[in-house]
């Protein structure tokens, strides 16, 4: 029971009409797990997302990180909670605030106020766990954009997250990139760090353990992926597409091949073809 | 772009490059209130010697060195050329119509432009040796007994820090634009100033607008990091003094004194010169 909303709605205040961005969400995020949510722009995906570190608190309903709820006063108990949940945004240049890697990731521990020598063993830590050790003391300008978010990474682990919510991280980089953070990302939910992966491309969604599709602030599918992969017309319905092996292995199970539930990208599909014939 | 990022930084592993910031940049305080002080030739060819000497142990090359002066050449003419002709003084040299240049002005101009030489040198070695990362370090240190009477030093350094990182990612973003304009059509080298300042605003304005997005985006990234400018937070890096800062502050400290001595007690640079007359 880490992550749990309770009916939350979030109302974004305007001046002339105020624009409820998440709707009567009720969610819970278990431990360990790894969870895609998908949705086309403007579904609520990142409002949901600051609302899990208290960055936003909900206008109704409650959320809560480890039965504390995120609608406090007290700046040390939200503090506990940003720990907790770790964050990571789209744009890798607009989250860097010092220009020495080793800096930036000493940052978050800094703000928590963890003894030196500590924020030292965090950095090698951080650093190791992104593949990024040998880029300790340089800066981060002449890094590709995928190096960049593994670094912007190294610096949310920094603080010893239990969750990690990464809102689409890896919208900006190239196929190379991409693949390099969600490497990262599947790595680190191995080794028992909660994943929380916003993304409107649903082959990202192949690897999740939970698939939660938004749509207008509201939850409108949830599942494994191999439970919403199975509903084409739904997904299409809101604006999402089904990742190009999947589609293919559907339209061929329609044709009566043999082909198993669970595909993992191209190679796994042309191998169940090839088996199939 | 290596070149925006680290100012004038001239890399080396030289003891100089090695001297704690805070040393050095008191060091060229220092060195800049002895120039003021400083009115004979003899006593700043023995300062130019010092910088000499200080260069070559940081292994800087001289012409990059000189490459400092250049910027004010300008500067160094214009306040010459002013001395020379409004100096009244004893001994008059030369004479045309109301144009008169006097013994003593001649000798104040060159002393000004020496002066002014002398003046950009040391602290040109200051940023050759040592990265604006440090000297915001240094900075911060340095000011941190303000800190007593609530001048919120670390929230400066910060700034400082926040805008040597956004410099370079700005410069690029201005590039880009223009670019964008250029394939438009607009340009940027042909006309008066006028005209050029005017092709300008297309760039600057969606400049301003991406930069207020990206603080917006930066300040929501540190939130998330638990920054909070009133809480205790701890300090990773931090600046320890060693022999060699000992040694380098007794020895410019020794020079600068001498510089003094020379002015208000023992006037050695008359015996000097009164050798060769
Ligand atoms: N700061 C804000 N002020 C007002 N409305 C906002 C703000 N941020 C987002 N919204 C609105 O809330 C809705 C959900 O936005 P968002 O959570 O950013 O969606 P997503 O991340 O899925 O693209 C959108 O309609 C958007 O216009
Ligand atoms: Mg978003």
């Amino acid at each position: 029971m880490s992550v749990r909303f309770e009916n939350v709605t979030y109302e974004y205040p305007g001046e002339e009409k105020s624009v409820v961005a998440v709707k009567n969400v009720s969610l819970e995020i278990a431990d360990g797990s790894f969870v895609c949510v998908c949705g086309e722009n403007g579904s609520g995906k990142s409002t949901l997302a600051k609302l899990m570190n208290g960055l936003l608190t909900p206008s109704s309903g409650i959320v809560t990180v480890d039965g504390e709820t995120t609608s406090t006063e007290s700046e040390s108990a939200l503090f506990a909670i940003r720990s907790k949940v770790g964050m990571v945004f789209q744009n890798p240049d607009n989250q860097m605030i010092a220009s020495i890697i080793e800096d930036e990731i000493a940052f978050g521990p800094e703000n928590l106020g963890v003894p030196r020598e500590e924020i030292g063993e965090r950095i090698a830590y951080a650093l190791s766990a992104v593949g990024m050790e040998e880029h300790r003391h340089h800066t981060p300008y002449k890094l590709s954009g995928g190096q960049k978010q593994r670094i912007a990474i190294a610096a949310v682990l920094a603080m010893r997250p239990k969750i990690l919510v990464l809102d689409e991280s890896t919208a900006m980089l190239d196929p190379k990139g991409r693949a390099e953070v969600l490497a990262v990302a599947e790595e680190l939910n191995a080794q028992g760090i909660t994943v929380v992966l916003i993304t409107h491309f649903m082959e990202e969604a192949v690897r999740a353990d939970r698939v939660v599709v938004m749509s207008e602030g509201a939850v409108v599918m949830d599942g494994t992926p191999e439970e919403i992969f199975r509903d084409r017309e739904k997904i299409n319905r809101y604006h999402l597409e089904l990742p190009v092996p999947d589609y293919l292995a559907a339209e061929l199970r329609k044709e009566g091949f043999p082909i198993p539930e669970k595909i993992f990208g191209e190679e796994e599909l042309a191998e169940a073809i090839c088996r199939s014939l | 772009m290596n070149n925006i990022v680290f100012g004038q930084y001239y890399p080396s592993s030289s003891i100089v490059h090695r001297l704690d910031a805070r040393v050095k940049l008191l060091l060229a305080i220092a060195y800049i209130i002895t120039i003021f002080f400083v009115e004979d030739y003899v006593v700043y060819a023995g300062m130019f010697l010092f910088v000499l000497a200080v260069a070559l142990i940081a292994r800087i090359p001289l012409k990059i060195l000189f490459r400092t002066v250049r910027t004010i050449v300008v500067l160094i003419l214009i306040t010459a050329v002013i001395n020379l002709f409004f100096t009244k003084g004893e001994t008059l040299w030369w004479s045309w119509k109301f144009i008169k240049i006097y013994r003593e002005g001649v000798e104040r101009a060159i002393k000004l432009a020496l002066r002014l030489i002398l003046l950009m040198l040391f602290p040109s070695l200051l940023t050759l040796t040592t990265t604006p990362m440090e000297l915001t370090d240094a900075i911060e240190s340095l000011l941190s007994p303000l800190k007593l009477i609530k001048v919120p030093v670390h929230a400066i350094a910060l700034i400082m820090s926040i805008a040597l990182r956004m410099i370079p990612i700005l410069v690029e973003e201005t590039n880009k634009i223009m670019l964008a304009q250029k394939a438009r059509g607009a340009s940027f080298d042909t006309g008066g100033a006028l005209k050029k300042a005017k092709a300008m605003i297309p760039v600057l304005v969606p400049l301003f607008v991406g930069a207020f997005r990206r603080a917006d985006e930066l300040a929501l990234a540190m939130d998330a990091r638990c920054y909070s400018s009133v809480q205790k937070r701890t300090k990773y890096k931090v600046m320890k003094l060693h022999l060699r800062d000992a040694v380098a502050a007794v020895v410019c400290l020794a020079v600068f004194s001498v510089a003094f001595l020379n002015k208000y007690l023992f006037p050695f640079d008359e015996m000097i010169l009164s050798l060769f007359a």
